[in-house]
């Protein structure tokens, strides 16, 4: 990777059933992501992603640009918009892109851009991978 | 009510070890779409631990925290290696900050996570925003 480099758009589907096989793999089981009627209890528009989950999402995509897992040393973002999840069979896309800002020894600065709709849910997403 | 203040600062004790076992990596990493290849965890796996370090901060009586009023606004890693089967884990987490803004309780904190011979292996950074009563309405 060159200092620059746009890496390949990934897009993700996700859908209630992946909200609840991740509720069960992290142990978050925080009812805003897998019932209506407490998401909009509490003034959300219905269930949403764990926010990990859509950090989850960003994380495969560097697996796949890197060709190789274990290669991330630093991933980070600010969890700024809710990802809505409708209760179909089509769910909803994340997309994932990100540029290569910096490569030095240390490693390759990659900024990420996490997004769902016309709408940025990660912000400044970033992360680092082993040089 | 706002959290106490003198939390700021406050080292909390290490989570019990966490034993990663393969299947639950393959688990977590069928979770999120993606395949376990037999080496390296998924990066965002060692969230498993650290929530368990941020679930007893938050559940802690004398700390003041109501859970329902808890938002995750923002989560980084740093990684010394990554976490593999076979690791036992635990996680210390100390409170680095704590501001007051809007009536919200700002609580940043950072969970050492170390394998069984206390080297280390991820720290993970959280925001917690904790909406205050006024706030939440």
């Amino acid at each position: 990777m060159n200092t620059g480099d746009v890496l390949p758009e990934q897009t993700y589907t996700v859908t209630r059933a992946d909200l609840v096989r991740y509720a069960g793999a992290s142990g978050d089981f925080n009812p805003i992501h897998w019932s209506d009627r407490v998401a909009t209890s509490v003034g959300l528009p219905g269930v949403i992603a764990h926010g990990m989950y859509t950090l989850a999402l960003a994380a495969r995509a560097l697996d796949t640009w890197a060709a190789a897992t274990g290669r991330v040393v630093e991933l980070g973002c600010k969890f700024t918009r809710p990802v809505v999840v409708p209760d179909d069979e089509t769910g909803v896309d994340v997309v994932v892109r990100g540029t290569v800002t910096n490569v030095t020894d240390a490693g390759v600065q990659i900024s990420l851009d996490v997004s769902c709709g016309d709408e940025k849910v990660l912000g400044m997403p970033k992360a680092v991978l082993r040089a | 009510m706002a959290v106490d203040a003198s939390l700021a600062g406050r080292t909390f004790p290490p989570t019990p070890p966490y034993t990663v076992s393969r299947e639950k990596l393959v688990e977590f990493a069928h979770a999120t779409g993606s395949t376990y290849d037999g080496h390296a965890a998924p990066a965002t796996f060692p969230i498993v631990v650290a929530f368990a370090a941020m679930t007893a901060l938050m559940q802690d009586p004398s700390v003041g925290i109501a859970l329902h009023r808890v938002v995750h606004g923002e989560q980084r890693f740093t990684y010394t290696r990554p976490v593999v089967a076979g690791d036992r884990l635990t996680a210390s987490l100390t409170v680095d900050s704590l501001r007051q803004i809007g009536g919200a309780d700002i609580i940043g904190t950072r969970s050492e996570i170390a394998d069984a011979e206390g080297r280390p292996v991820c720290t993970a950074f959280a925001t917690l925003v904790h909406r205050g009563e006024e706030a939440a309405r």
